[in-house]
């Protein structure tokens, strides 16, 4: 074989030798190159001339110094000349492998050097420099954050603010915020563990639980801390975690605080989703014996779509991944009761198995809850740490959130409502100029989405941010264009978001 | 640094080693009746939500003394306040609340400056803004979240502390780890104390910069780990960090110290790190106007890169803020998640802010203010030195209302919290996962609405149960020989 190879070349080599001598190449590189497929018979002709020189040097040695000593002899035997070489070389090989291997010598710097470097060493100024568009000013309200709102003095139709239900400004809620305040005053003072948990708190967890059929439900003080908590609490480093990849950011927050396997999947994609699980539990071998969760949101901050609960559930099922449902857009306005996304596609509560909410939204209270199996619960409760080292929810929001329970399942018509009004929104944006609908139609998040991009993720959001800023201005209609922080992930277009509520009435 | 008799060094430890062997033998049965069971399993094919010994601790330590644990209130976290009885039918595993309430004096809430209850000049105007501007906004700051109280909010809150700007949000823990990885990144460095508050690790471990940690309160180790951090680089590439921020709190809430802030900002100077001060506990409680912990200690804020701190303490609300330079928080504003899509603090939250602030600085046209933080400051230290007196070994500095009382042994973290409440005094105690292991104590959170018979019965009651409980480990008079055979902890 080899010899078949160095046939081969040496056909080819004298061509391109000739090629280079005619190119006027010079002479050493033809060489070079016409030695290469000689390396096998060179190998045998350099062992033959090295075992020449070698005794022949011997041989010199012998004639140059033949000392006495070689003809030496002791103790009857005749000592001869190549004994003392090889004696010699016995003793240098035992010098050599005596000798330490040679390292560099370590020479740590020294205080001097180091305080050299301290005083060299310059550090990035801790922000970047400040651009015009940075420094923006979000308008400021007058008045609560109503569907008819105060900004600068001047009325303005409010759609901005996640009050899906009008809540805001209702009597009832009001009420129950006063009573409260007047009984436990405004903060709890203190995390649950250390008498910050209040009545309401475990009223208000019961209430949760039962509104939505779950066995039980924990309630955290802030919005998004509930996601970026609870998920690090239920999966650890080595289980499996198949998310959206538009999720948006508190979640994506938690995901990379959990420290597990991270696996995106297209936005909304259920193929991609299907191929991805099938991806992991074919090529994973481990895969039974860690836990592995599916991450989606009901309705997307990010872009007002729907999560396919049902065909989720299915392939959940079917590749034995449990479900995580962040529901902050869809308690309350998803489903006939606003029980969420559940209710809606018609599937028992008990197939999802961890379901996270802000109450921020639909609910015109704030805080979130995470609710599920009462071993999700209870898990949670020393495990997570949004929960176990925040000061607990203000007992006031608390006792508001049981009251806005307590008005949506007696008032099923809210809802109704802010569906009309959703299609009748919808109706009208149908047909805009350059803009459109991103969003589910049944999503009361409504997204409108440049038609055409202008080819940067900075340019869209300066118009759509130029958009919503002249339609305050003109229309006194109070729309945002949606932010994205650097930290966030998500790549999905950027859009203007609209959100409805129930009590619209002007609307042109 | 802490330093623990070897005797009970040890009981402590035989008494965990103990309970874990009894936890082991009981999971040990449980597994073998589970599987003569065999009961149909649903959760077939699913990995259990705890793998493995993740809630061991929990199972066989924690739901034994669980009831000393998240007590439920039925009231605002005053002075007095009542404590829900409950009960238990299955050995601690759950509990249920009874309808009975017992009246107990508060030593545990963070209501420094006993803003929790109603207040005459803050809660009629938390009632007024609850009219005006609703329970809550609804939506995020840039999204129509911003109301008049919220920017009004940001004035006061910068000029209280002494910075040009300040931006506030909803919640404590969302500000420290929403905010650290804005300002931190890949090729940064933060130096943490290691005591720091777990939002500020999940903050620094959120930003993707690399941690390093210092001794508790040590300027000395912060100065060497700055050093050769400085010269050594980024770990493999060598190349110099981008920039360094040390991160430190004002008062740390489980050990009562004040952190040694003129010390540790002679350092980042020297070496141009940044500074990031949490004020969780100290602003609002500590200092003369209760600017806190700066003002205690005669730092001008400017020294301050960035000043964080919370609203759930001393002024009784909920949420945090951060104050730093007009440019840095134009930055926030523009990019900070905590800012962009988190709901804003509510607005009755934040007016009661606004009144607290200002009955603290004296624009509500009384000495109440003042008042509060002379009375913080006196019954801090009257109660500390008298627990010292008494043989109490307590943590902490002069003037901090907190005093963790230091209990060690598993047994005892029971024993006192159960026994102080048989005499309606609450406590609080602390162990494991927010302790370690061998430094179980209680603590005592001392606030301004305490009176000096409240703070004298307190003492009685805790007198009482510490003889009977056994954790007074500096009799009157420590004996030399007592302070040699101890072991040294961190």
């Amino acid at each position: 074989m080899d010899f078949g190879h160095t046939c081969n070349r040496d056909d080819v080599n004298p061509l391109n030798c000739n090629q280079l001598t005619r190119d006027g190449e010079s002479i050493s590189e033809i060489i070079s190159a016409g030695s290469v497929p000689r390396k096998a018979n060179s190998w045998i002709t350099m062992d033959f001339s090295v075992m020449s020189i070698l005794s022949n040097g011997l041989d010199w040695f012998k004639v140059e110094y033949d000392p006495p000593l070689a003809r030496a002899v002791v103790f009857g035997v005749p000592i001869g000349g190549h004994l003392v070489v090889e004696a010699l070389l016995v003793i240098a090989i035992l010098f050599l492998l005596l000798q330490k291997s040679y390292k560099p010598p370590k020479r740590p710097l020294t205080e001097k050097e180091i305080d050299m470097l301290c005083e060299e060493w310059v550090p990035e100024s801790l922000i970047p420099p400040l651009t015009e568009e940075m420094k923006y000013e979000s308008p400021v309200l007058d008045s609560a954050a109503g569907p008819h709102t105060v900004i600068d003095g001047r009325e303005v139709v409010n759609f901005a603010s996640t009050n899906y239900l009008g809540l805001i400004g209702n009597e009832k809620l009001h009420e129950s915020c006063t009573a409260a305040v007047e009984k436990y005053g405004v903060g709890s003072c203190g995390p649950r563990g250390f008498y910050g948990t209040i009545d309401v708190h475990l009223d208000c967890e019961e209430r949760i639980a039962k509104f939505l059929g779950t066995p039980d439900s924990i309630l955290y003080s802030f919005g998004i801390s509930t996601m970026f908590s609870a998920i690090p609490a239920l999966c650890k480093k080595g289980d499996i975690i198949v998310a959206d990849e538009g999720v948006h950011w508190a979640i994506q927050n938690g995901l990379h605080l959990s420290r597990s396997t991270i696996v995106y999947f297209k936005h909304n994609d259920m193929e991609s989703l299907g191929n991805t699980l099938e991806k992991i539990t074919r090529e994973n071998k481990r895969v039974t014996k860690v836990r592995r969760y599916i991450v989606v949101e009901a309705i997307y901050q990010n872009s007002g779509q729907l999560a396919p609960l049902d065909v989720i559930v299915k392939l959940k099922e079917k590749y034995r991944f449990r479900v995580l449902l962040d529901e902050t857009n869809s308690i309350g306005v998803l489903g006939d009761c606003g029980r969420g996304l559940s209710e809606h596609y018609r599937i028992p509560v008990e197939k999802i198995d961890v379901i996270t909410a802000a109450m921020g939204s639909a609910l015109a209270t704030d805080g979130g809850f995470c609710t599920g199996s009462v071993k999700v619960v209870d898990h949670q409760r020393l495990g997570s740490s949004g929960y176990v080292f925040s000061a607990s929810l203000p007992p006031y929001l608390a006792s508001a959130a049981i009251t806005a329970f307590d008005i949506l399942e007696e008032n099923p018509h809210l809802i109704t409502k802010l569906k009309r009004n959703i299609t009748l929104l919808l109706e009208g944006l149908s047909d805009l100029p350059g803009l459109s609908i991103a969003s589910n139609p049944q999503s009361p998040l409504v997204f409108l989405k440049l038609k055409r991009t202008t080819g940067s993720f900075q340019n869209d959001l300066q118009l759509l941010e130029d958009i919503a800023d002249l339609m305050l201005k003109e229309d006194s209609v109070f729309v945002v264009a949606s932010k994205r922080s650097t930290l966030d992930k998500c790549r999905l277009p950027v859009g203007i978001r609209i959100t409805i509520n129930r009590c619209r009435k002007s609307m042109s | 640094m802490i330093t623990i008799p070897y005797l009970t060094a040890l009981s402590t430890y035989i008494s965990y080693g103990l309970l874990f062997a009894f936890g082991q033998f009981r999971d040990f049965f449980r597994k073998v009746i589970d599987w003569w069971k065999n009961s149909s399993n649903l959760e077939q094919g699913y990995a259990p939500i705890c793998l493995g010994l993740e809630d061991f601790y929990v199972r066989r330590l924690y739901l034994r003394i669980q009831d000393c644990f998240g007590r439920p209130i039925a009231s605002a976290p005053d002075a007095w306040f009542d404590v829900v009885e409950r009960y238990s039918t299955d050995n601690n595993k759950t509990l249920k609340r009874t309808t009975k309430l017992s009246r107990c004096l508060n030593l545990g809430s963070y209501n420094y400056l006993g803003f929790a209850a109603a207040d005459e000049y803050c809660t009629p105007r938390v009632i007024d803004s609850l009219k005006k501007f609703s329970a809550s906004t609804c939506s995020a700051r840039v999204d129509g979240g911003t109301t008049r109280l919220h920017t009004e909010l940001e004035e006061c809150v910068a000029n209280f502390v002494g910075k040009p700007a300040a931006m506030v949000t909803g919640m404590g823990y969302v500000t420290n780890s929403a905010i650290l990885p804005v300002l931190m990144g890949k090729g940064s460095l933060i130096i943490s104390d290691s005591l720091n508050h777990n939002s500020i690790v999940n903050g620094a471990r959120g930003s993707g910069a690399t941690i390093r940690v210092f001794l508790h309160n040590t300027p000395s180790h912060l100065e060497q780990v700055l050093r050769e951090q400085i010269a050594e680089g980024q770990p493999r590439t060598h190349r110099p960090w981008k920039k360094i921020m040390v991160v430190v709190e004002g008062i740390y809430s489980m050990e009562g110290e004040l952190c040694k802030l003129p010390e540790i900002i002679a350092v980042c100077k020297k070496y141009k790190a940044y500074m990031y001060l949490d004020e969780a506990h100290s602003i609002g409680a500590i200092g003369k106007t209760g600017r806190g912990v700066c003002e205690l200690l005669g730092v001008d804020p400017a020294d301050v890169d960035i000043m964080m701190g919370t609203f759930t303490k001393s002024f009784g609300s909920c949420g945090g803020y951060i104050a730093a330079s007009k440019e840095l928080i134009d930055y926030l504003k523009y990019t900070c998640p905590a800012h962009l899509y988190a709901t804003s603090i509510p607005p009755p939250a934040a007016q009661q802010i606004i009144s607290a602030i200002r009955v603290i600085l004296g624009e509500d046209g009384s000495s109440r203010g003042a008042q509060k933080l002379a009375r913080i400051r006196e019954n801090s230290n009257f109660f500390r030195s008298e627990l010292q007196k008494m043989g109490f070994e307590v943590l902490g500095d002069n003037d901090s209302p907190v005093m963790p009382i230091m209990l060690y042994n598993p047994g005892k973290i029971p024993a006192f919290s159960r026994e102080c409440l048989k005499k309606n005094v609450a406590v609080v105690t602390v162990a494991f996962p927010a302790t370690p292991l061998l430094l179980a104590r209680a603590r005592i959170c001392i606030s301004a609405s305490h009176t000096r018979e409240d703070l004298i019965k307190a003492l009685e009651v805790i007198s009482e149960v510490g003889d009977l409980v056994g954790i007074k480990y500096f009799p009157a008079e420590p004996k030399k020989q007592q302070l040699e055979c101890r072991v040294k902890l961190d």
